[in-house]
């Protein structure tokens, strides 16, 4: 695992929304580094600016103010076809609504990204029942997205970020919409994939269940970083308001 | 301490030109569009019906003209005051130059009937837009997340301009046909085995062949601006969509 360089990194980030007449500031500044390797817990009450922040990062959004650097590249800087590359080869994104395309079997979903990738049918076919059977699924792959169960759906999810070999997991409330053991599996898989295959995780999430296996925590308040916390931190006690180690 | 793409080892590419490392290929977004268009076959019956129905009048009035200018060309004259009687405007006799040759002359299709027919289309490409928008905006969020899966804005494009290209060839020849099968029964209606025994299977032919083609380009006509307006979007206004 290559630790100790920064492959995600956010500098002083804004993002306002226009509604009608009105302005709404879901990001005032957030300066933030994720080193490579890291599991990463973004957490915050509802509302507070997480799945703003999760937009920014995946380059699925733009900031109204600062940079978003990807291995120290500004994605802002990216054209069309380099945008699409990242996402298609680079991040894997998990959603709390899965989204999982209906009319897709499980199978399908899971290796349109590496059809996008270029990627022969049959290597794909291939890659993709594996990962399907990485995630527990391997027999349920002819299943459309609407005969699974949530628990499952979000499972094909995984596998589908997954299809590229990304090197960050970008997942915005993966568990949200899950029950607690379903939940703890999912968290179990992804802290898995962490540590045994040094993907970047970052996960936005209010489910106290992943502050356990997150190296590091960051806490966002009305579109502010609170404080920062790693785990031996929150190990000895919650609270404590460390700055970052920039 | 920023830098450029090229000293990342992080966006290296092999050295292939980005452009080509993102892809889709045609035989698979065939694929897809004709899985899309078998899910969801009630909603592109829906979209094609209007379609049909336009073309089918198209092709009516079109293979009718055929018939009657059949009729008219037998040179028969108890053919022509047929032709007369059920309202084709022609005078009583053919019309000839001083020396008594019969000049050549046609039935067209009436001025009225043109603007029926004009209005029927437009009132269709209208409709074939409305149905496209509808079924885009139902799409929004499968197109954000093929989007975060690394689709570009021509993926996205190109899928629906085939999902829309094949419904509208098939409601086209649908109703094409359709249409000029009626137009025949019609003139057997009217004019008895005449209409048949006149009737010039070319022009015949080529009518269903401009209703086909008609019916065709405005159903990409009617996909255009729905599809591009879908392919344009940001993946998370996309996403942000309820489905
Ligand atoms: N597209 C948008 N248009 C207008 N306002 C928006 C938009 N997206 C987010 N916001 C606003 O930005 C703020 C932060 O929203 P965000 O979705 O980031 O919160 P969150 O922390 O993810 O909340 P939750 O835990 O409920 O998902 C909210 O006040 C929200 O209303
Ligand atoms: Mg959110």
């Amino acid at each position: 695992m290559d630790t100790g360089h920064n492959i995600v990194r956010v500098s002083e980030v804004t993002r306002t929304f226009r509604l009608g007449a009105q302005m709404v500031q879901a990001l005032k500044g957030v300066d933030l580094s994720i080193q490579s390797g890291e599991y990463l817990s973004i957490m915050g009450p509802s509302g507070s600016g997480k799945s703003t922040l999760f937009n920014m990062i995946g380059g699925l959004d733009k900031p109204s103010s600062g940079k978003v650097y990807i291995d120290e590249v500004d994605i802002a800087q990216l054209d069309a076809y380099e945008l699409a590359w990242l996402r298609n080869r680079k991040i894997g994104y998990i959603f709390q609504t899965f989204n999982l395309i209906q009319v897709m079997t499980a199978l399908e979903n899971v290796t349109l990204p590496m059809i996008f990738a270029g990627m022969s049918n049959d290597e794909s076919v291939e890659k993709g029942l594996e990962l399907l059977g990485l995630v527990g699924l391997r027999e349920r792959h002819a299943h459309k997205p609407n005969e699974l169960s949530g628990g499952q759906q979000q499972r094909v999810a995984i596998a589908r970020s997954l299809a590229n070999t990304p090197a960050i997991i970008l997942a915005d409330e993966p568990t949200g919409n899950l029950d607690l053991t379903t939940g703890e599996e999912i968290i179990a898989l992804l802290k898995h994939l962490s540590s045994e295959r040094g993907v970047t995780v970052i996960s936005a999430t209010h489910d106290h269940k992943m502050l356990a296996v997150s190296d590091r925590v960051v806490w966002i308040r009305d579109g502010r970083i609170d404080k920062i916390e790693s785990r031996d931190q929150l190990n000895i006690s919650v609270g404590t308001i460390s700055s970052k180690d920039a | 301490m920023a830098r450029g793409k090229a000293d990342s080892a992080f966006f290296d590419t092999g050295g292939k030109k980005i452009s080509r490392q993102v892809v889709l290929p045609f035989r698979k977004s065939l694929e897809i569009s004709i899985k899309s268009i078998r899910v969801r076959f009630f909603r592109s019956m829906i979209t094609v019906i209007g379609l049909i129905l336009a073309v089918a009048f198209l092709g009516f009035v079109l293979a009718g003209a055929e018939v009657a200018s059949g009729l008219l060309h037998s040179g028969d004259p108890e053919l022509r005051s047929v032709l007369i009687k059920s309202g084709y405007d022609l005078p009583a006799e053919p019309p000839q130059d001083g020396d008594g040759r019969v000049l050549p002359e046609s039935v067209g299709t009436g001025a009225k009937e043109r603007w029926i027919v004009i209005l029927s289309l437009l009132v269709c490409t209208v409709g074939i837009v409305n149905a496209q928008l509808m079924a885009v905006t139902e799409r929004f969020r499968e197109i954000g997340t093929m989007k975060c899966l690394g689709a570009l804005d021509s993926f996205v494009l190109r899928l629906f301009l085939l999902e829309a290209g094949m419904q509208g060839l098939a409601g086209a020849i649908i109703g094409a046909v359709f249409g000029a099968v009626a137009a025949l029964l019609a003139g057997l209606f009217r004019f008895g085995a005449a209409a048949l025994v006149w009737l010039p299977t070319g022009g015949v032919a080529l009518a269903v062949g401009v209703a086909v083609v008609v019916g065709f380009v405005l159903s990409l006509v009617g996909v255009v601006y729905p599809a591009v307006v879908a392919a344009r979007m940001r993946p998370v206004e996309a996403m942000r969509v309820q489905e």
